[in-house]
């Protein structure tokens, strides 16, 4: 068990280590100096700054995001900051650091994915499962599932944005919050909060829905149709007693699935996120594209690659949690 | 084969359906195929569909030889076949249909072109690792695992701002997306080939002497030609949906028009409060339709390739 996850851990640590390398390069390989550009900035604010003042001021900003240094000590500095919690600063936000711009955006978009990647797994999974060889249920959901995870995420969510939010104003048309409110605790607050949060999730869940409803179906009638099923079948089991072991076997890949799937779903979380303008990581990520705010960029992609990462290992964990052959396998025994 | 592989077994588990391997006399299994596919719902249905579409994307530039990106008519026009705009014009006055019958071209390029390259990867990649085992299948495996958890966002933003701009075409859109989008079919193939590479015939040819490249490609691969093409039609349906998230983000291509800068532009000209929806609709439906339709050909096919899978 122990060397199981010893060897899954150094994995993870060799592949966290190269993609924030590649994360790390972004910012200093784009062409392009982010100080001139945020200077720029300042200046079209309507300020005026002086030859002298704007080299006191490349000065500042060239200590403050560290780019007067060599770049092996750029690459240490960005190691050593980054376990301190300090992801650098945004250009778009005036040098605002990143860090607090991220932690702003991410309870919008935890709050976005994780009931949408839970509940549509679950449901997904048990819709595929009961249509599976039962006519009439497989030709209503099946249809629909196909249809459902065909649809490109930014599209189900213009489409029900449309219908809900402008022909039938039920819901608004976009943001995290109305206007007119304060982010306070108060019960207006709340409401308003879910009222903005619904349109989004919907469209989340329902594409991920569509695609697990699928893969279960089909996982499903592999496990019916394979000798042990028929086997039960030929012994006179009951159907019922044979599904369970189906839907217990055709588990397992779904649950592998799962961690492959991530990376779409946190893509489909960014351009849902855009869509309604919803306040999210997705979002901060539009605006830092747009604004070619590289640090911000990098701060984001580094915590999506630590989100993607511990949710790949909660995966593995609860894998052999559920599937007692991993264990056998671990001790060295044969299965 | 060697323990250390064995208790990695659960998670090398493909999670994408495909018929298990089924060994049948070439001129037979075409006959068989025929017969099967002609009675298949799924399939002359997705056949059908697709077949629209691609008529469609052939056709319609041809149909509607106006410049998508000109603006030559009234701005905001619903749809109207008498005026010569069969889905009305922009926010700017371009015309919608053009920009539909490019943009459907464009996308089945990118399908066409990033399946298929990361479809060549992912079987390269696959075979090798499945075959060769021992080291070899480790560094890979670790290869895939990094690039499935890589921002490849991130790594299209830095090679697009070194590229010149009339270089970052849909071609470049393309082959970006088969290079980056191959860990999961490289991760079916490989346990695909792991089961394969210890029956019989395979021992044999490798007692024939052949060498390593030559029993995958003439021995394992035919095997398990259907398992991937269902692998290359999945790869497909996936490269169309990425290209239209990277265009939804702005990184979509310089040149030329598809289906995701068209949601894109739509979006970001407040055809959403304007209510345009002949704007934003008619991409959707496309790309959806398209990717529908190659999934339910996955399922359509694997049912013929696969007798057990056969509803009666």
């Amino acid at each position: 068990m122990r060397q199981y996850f010893g060897r899954k851990l150094s994995i993870y640590a060799l592949t966290f280590f190269i993609a924030a390398t590649i994360d790390w390069l972004i910012p200093r390989m784009m062409p392009g100096d982010p100080i001139q550009s945020l200077l720029a900035r300042t200046a079209s604010g309507g300020a005026t700054i002086t030859p002298e003042g704007q080299k006191a001021l490349i000065d500042y900003y060239n200590g403050v995001f560290g780019l007067d240094k060599s770049m092996p000590e750029q690459f240490i500095n960005f190691w050593i900051s980054m376990l301190h919690g300090d992801l650098g600063r945004s250009i778009f936000l005036h040098g605002a650091p990143v860090v607090d711009a991220i932690m702003a955006a991410v309870p919008y978009t935890l709050a976005l994915l994780i009931p949408a990647i839970l509940l549509s797994w679950v449901l997904g999974n048990t819709a595929g499962a009961i249509a599976a060889r039962r006519r009439v249920l497989d030709n209503t959901i099946l249809p629909i599932g196909y249809v459902l995870t065909a649809t490109p995420y930014m599209w189900l969510g213009i489409v029900l944005s449309f219908l809900f939010a402008y022909t039938y104003k039920i819901f608004p048309l976009g943001g995290g919050y109305g206007f007119n409110l304060e982010p306070s605790m108060s019960l207006t607050f709340v409401q308003d909060l879910a009222w903005h949060w619904a349109l989004p999730f919907v469209s989340l869940f329902l594409v991920s829905f569509g695609g697990w409803a699928i893969g279960m179906r089909n996982m499903i009638i592999y496990e019916l149709e394979s000798d042990y099923s028929r086997y039960l079948e030929s012994l006179g089991a009951p159907q019922g007693l044979i599904r369970k072991y189906a839907f217990r076997n055709a588990m397992l890949p779904q649950i592998t699935g799962l961690a492959l799937q991530l990376g779409v779903i946190v893509a489909g979380n960014l351009v849902t996120e855009v869509v309604f303008q919803y306040p999210g990581i997705g979002q901060l990520a539009f605006n830092a594209i747009r604004s070619e705010d590289y640090f911000l960029l990098q701060g984001i992609f580094l915590f999506i690659i630590i989100g993607v990462l511990l949710a790949n290992f909660i995966v593995d964990v609860v894998y052999v949690i559920v599937d007692p052959r991993t264990r056998v396998g671990m001790r060295g025994g044969t299965a | 084969m060697s323990v250390a592989t064995k208790s990695d077994v659960g998670s090398q588990e493909p999670t994408v359906v495909g018929s298990p391997v089924e060994e049948v006399p070439a001129g037979k299994a075409r006959g068989e195929f025929l017969y099967f596919a002609v009675r298949s719902k799924k399939f002359l249905f997705s056949i059908g569909v697709l077949g629209i579409l691609a008529i469609l994307a052939i056709v319609g530039p041809m149909l509607d030889s106006s410049d998508p990106l000109a603006y030559n008519s009234t701005p905001m026009m619903g749809p109207s076949a008498d005026a010569g705009y069969w889905l009305g014009s922009t926010l700017n006055g371009q015309d919608v249909f053009a920009q539909f019958a490019n943009g459907l071209r464009a996308t089945f390029f990118v399908g066409f072109l990033g399946g298929g390259i990361a479809a060549l990867v992912g079987m390269t990649i696959g075979f090798v690792a499945g075959y060769k085992g021992g080291w070899v299948d480790e560094m890979l495996n670790m290869l895939t695992n990094i690039f499935l958890v890589i921002p490849t966002l991130a790594v299209l933003l830095v090679i697009a701002s070194y590229l010149p701009s009339d270089m970052r075409g849909v071609p470049f859109e393309a082959i970006f997306i088969g290079l980056t989008s191959w860990p999961w079919a490289a991760r079916a193939i490989r346990a695909q080939t792991f089961s394969l590479r210890n029956r019989e015939f395979i021992d044999l040819a490798r007692l024939s002497g052949r060498g390593g490249w030559k029993i995958i490609m003439q021995e394992i691969a035919p095997n398990m030609s259907s398992y991937l093409f269902l692998t290359f039609i999945l790869l497909f349906g996936g490269a169309i949906l990425i290209g239209a998230s990277l265009d939804f983000i702005g990184l979509g291509p310089h040149e030329g028009y598809t289906l995701g800068l068209m949601m894109y532009e739509s979006i970001n000209n407040s055809a959403l409060t304007l209510g345009l929806w002949w704007w934003f609709i008619p991409p959707g439906v496309a790309i959806t339709a398209c990717v529908g339709a190659l999934y339910v050909m996955n399922v359509g096919l694997d049912e013929i390739f696969n007798p057990k899978l056969r509803e009666l």
